[in-house]
C-alpha cells in the first residue's frame, strides 16, 4: 500500500526491512525527478518531493516496489560491508552478562559472532540501528538514560546494536568503544553506516 | 560584518536547511517559517536560500560595521535604525538601508513568533552539510546567537538590483488545513473530526522541533508501537497522551508515533508563527487518494 504523507510525500509500505532496503537502493539508483528525500524504515520508505504532486510518482513507485518485493530474500547487490573494531571494556558489559546469563567473554563472542545489517538511521545524525543481533543479547534499555554517552560507544538495547556517532544522552547498554569514526560531516556520505550496510564487530585490545 | 549586540530570547542563523540527509538521521532544519525567509531574501535581491537570522520573540540588536540593505519579515516587530545619533523607524516587508556602524533594533512582536532579518549578500557563516542553519535537535550548525557574535556578510556586487519596493502584509491564519494520514487508521473513528471540531492551545513546550498542542485528545483505535517511519514537516504526530505535535523544521527524520494528518504545505509557515497560548483550529482538506 502507498499512503499519502501530506501534499508532497508518499509513504510506501514495504512490509519488511529487506524490501525497504531494496526499494531505497532502486530509488537512489533511479531517483525520480523532484524527489528530495528517501527515508527507509523497518516497514516503509518515505519519498518526499517538495513542490511536486507526488501522485505522478505512483506508477514508478509501484513498479519499483514490485521489483524490490520480487527479489526479497536475495543478497542485496552493492551493499557495503564494514568491520568495526571494538574494545570490549564497556561500563555495562558485566550487567549485560548478568542479564543474559552469559559470561562477559560469551557476550563478546555473540556480539562479534554474526553479521549485522544497518536497518535505518534515526535518533541522531549517523546513529544506525543495527539489526540481526543475536537474540541472546536482547536486553532492555537502562531504566535511567545516561546524560552523556561518549562518541564511539558500542551498545545494545532490545533487538538492536549501535555505535554512538557523537556524544549524546543515551539509554543503551554499553559493551565497549570503537576507535572508528562513524560520523564525519566532512566525509561523503557523512555516515559510515548507511541503510543496508553489513557490519561485523571485531574485538581488539586497547592500544 | 554584523555584530550581535543582543539576540533576544532565541536567535539562530537559518537558510533553507539540509534536505536529502534524512536517511542518515539528519533533520532538514532551515527557517521554521521558510516563506518569510524567502521573502526577506527576495526583498534584498538575494537568492531565496541565502542565510539570514531567525529571531524568536524579536528582541535583537544588530550593528552593521559596513552599510547594508536589510529586510525584515515574519512576525511584525517595531524596528529602529540608529546611526550617527539619528533614529529612523523602517517598515517591515520592505528593504531599507542601514548605514555603516548603524544599529538595527528589533523590538518584540505583538503577534506571531518568528521574525527574519535578511541582509543583501546573505550571511557568510560556515556551512555544515551544505547549510548554515542551526539545527536545535541534532546540534548541527553553529550555536544559537549570543551577544558579541560576529556574522560575516557575503558579497553583493553580482546580485540583481533591488526591484521590489514592498509587499502587503499577509493575513494571519487562524485555521490550518490538514490532509488526512498517513496513519489516520490508527485512530478511533471520528478522531479527525475531533481534531477539527474545536481549537487547540499552543503549549509552552513548543520549539523548532514542533508545536505542542493542548486540547481534545485524539484516541487510538489500536495499541502497540508503530515501527519507526519517515516523517515530514507539518506532520501531526500523536503520542499516547493523544495531544498532537505539529512537526516543524528541526523534527526528527523518523518517528514511531502515528501521524493522523499533515498540514497543507502553505500552512506550515503559519504554524511556525504560533506562540504559546495561541489558539489554532484545523480543517480537513480532501485530497484524491493516491
Amino acid at each position: 500500500m502507498i499512503r499519502r504523507a501530506g501534499e508532497h510525500a508518499l509513504l510506501v509500505e514495504t512490509g519488511s526491512l529487506d524490501v525497504s532496503h531494496r526499494l531505497d537502493a532502486l530509488l537512489r539508483a533511479h531517483r525520480p525527478p523532484g524527489v528530495a528525500e528517501i527515508v527507509p524504515g523497518p516497514e516503509t520508505v518515505l519519498v518526499s518531493a517538495p513542490g511536486a504532486d507526488p501522485s505522478r510518482l505512483l506508477p514508478e513507485l509501484a513498479r519499483l516496489l514490485g521489483t524490490a518485493a520480487a527479489h526479497a530474500g536475495q543478497e542485496l547487490p552493492g551493499a557495503p560491508a564494514v568491520t568495526v573494531p571494538v574494545v570490549y571494556d564497556g561500563a555495562d558489559l558485566r550487567e549485560v552478562a548478568d542479564l543474559t546469563g552469559l559470561s562477559p567473554t560469551e557476550v563478546v563472542e555473540r556480539h562479534t559472532g554474526r553479521e549485522l545489517v544497518v536497518g535505518w538511521l534515526g535518533f541522531a545524525p549517523g546513529f544506525a540501528y543495527l539489526t540481526g543481533l543475536d537474540p541472546a543479547l536482547h536486553v532492555p534499555r537502562l531504566a535511567t538514560p545516561r546524560t552523556s554517552v561518549p562518541a564511539g560507544s558500542v551498545a545494545v538495547a532490545g533487538p538492536y546494536s549501535a555505535v554512538y556517532p557523537s556524544a549524546s544522552p543515551g539509554g543503551w547498554r554499553l559493551l565497549g568503544r570503537s576507535p572508528m569514526t562513524v560520523w564525519d560531516v566532512a566525509a561523503d556520505p557523512p555516515a559510515l553506516l548507511t541503510p543496508g550496510t553489513r557490519v561485523r564487530f571485531e574485538a581488539v585490545t586497547a592500544s | 560584518m554584523i555584530e550581535v549586540i543582543a539576540a533576544g530570547p532565541y536567535a539562530t542563523v537559518q537558510d533553507l536547511g539540509r534536505p536529502g540527509y534524512g536517511h542518515l538521521g539528519v533533520p532538514c532544519s532551515g527557517a521554521a517559517d521558510a516563506p518569510s525567509l524567502r521573502l526577506a531574501n527576495r526583498l534584498v535581491g538575494n537568492p531565496e536560500g541565502a542565510a539570514g537570522i531567525e529571531l524568536t520573540f524579536g528582541g535583537a540588536g544588530l550593528r552593521f560595521t559596513t552599510g547594508a540593505w536589510v529586510a525584515v519579515t515574519g512576525a511584525a516587530c517595531p524596528l529602529e535604525v540608529v546611526a550617527d545619533g539619528m533614529m529612523t523607524r523602517p517598515a517591515m516587508l520592505a528593504p531599507f538601508w542601514v548605514p555603516p556602524l548603524g544599529e538595527l533594533r528589533v523590538a518584540f512582536p505583538l503577534a506571531g513568533l518568528r521574525t527574519y532579518v535578511a541582509v543583501r549578500g546573505g550571511l557568510d557563516t560556515p556551512a555544515v552539510l551544505g547549510s548554515r542553519s542551526t539545527d536545535s535537535l541534532s546540534g548541527l550548525g553553529p550555536a544559537p546567537l549570543g551577544a558579541g557574535d560576529v556574522l560575516p556578510v557575503g558579497p553583493s556586487e553580482d546580485l540583481p538590483a533591488l526591484t521590489v519596493d514592498a509587499v502587503p502584509p499577509g493575513t494571519p491564519r487562524e485555521v490550518l488545513r490538514v490532509v488526512a494520514g498517513p496513519r489516520d487508521d490508527w485512530f478511533a473513528p471520528g478522531a479527525l473530526e475531533t481534531l477539527c471540531a474545536q481549537p487547540y492551545v499552543v503549549s509552552q513546550d513548543s520549539n523548532r522541533v514542533g508545536v505542542r498542542l493542548d486540547g481534545a485528545p485524539l484516541p487510538r483505535a489500536r495499541e502497540g508501537e508503530l515501527p519507526s517511519e519517515g516523517m515530514v514537516a507539518g506532520a501531526l504526530q500523536v503520542p499516547p497522551d493523544g495531544q498532537p505535535i505539529v512537526f516543524l523544521a528541526d523534527h526528527p527524520p523518523t518517528g514511531g508515533y502515528p501521524v493522523i494528518a499533515v498540514l497543507a504545505s502553505d500552512c506550515l509557515g503559519a504554524a511556525a508563527q504560533l506562540r504559546p497560548g495561541d489558539r489554532v483550529r484545523f480543517r480537513l482538506d480532501r485530497l484524491a487518494p493516491p
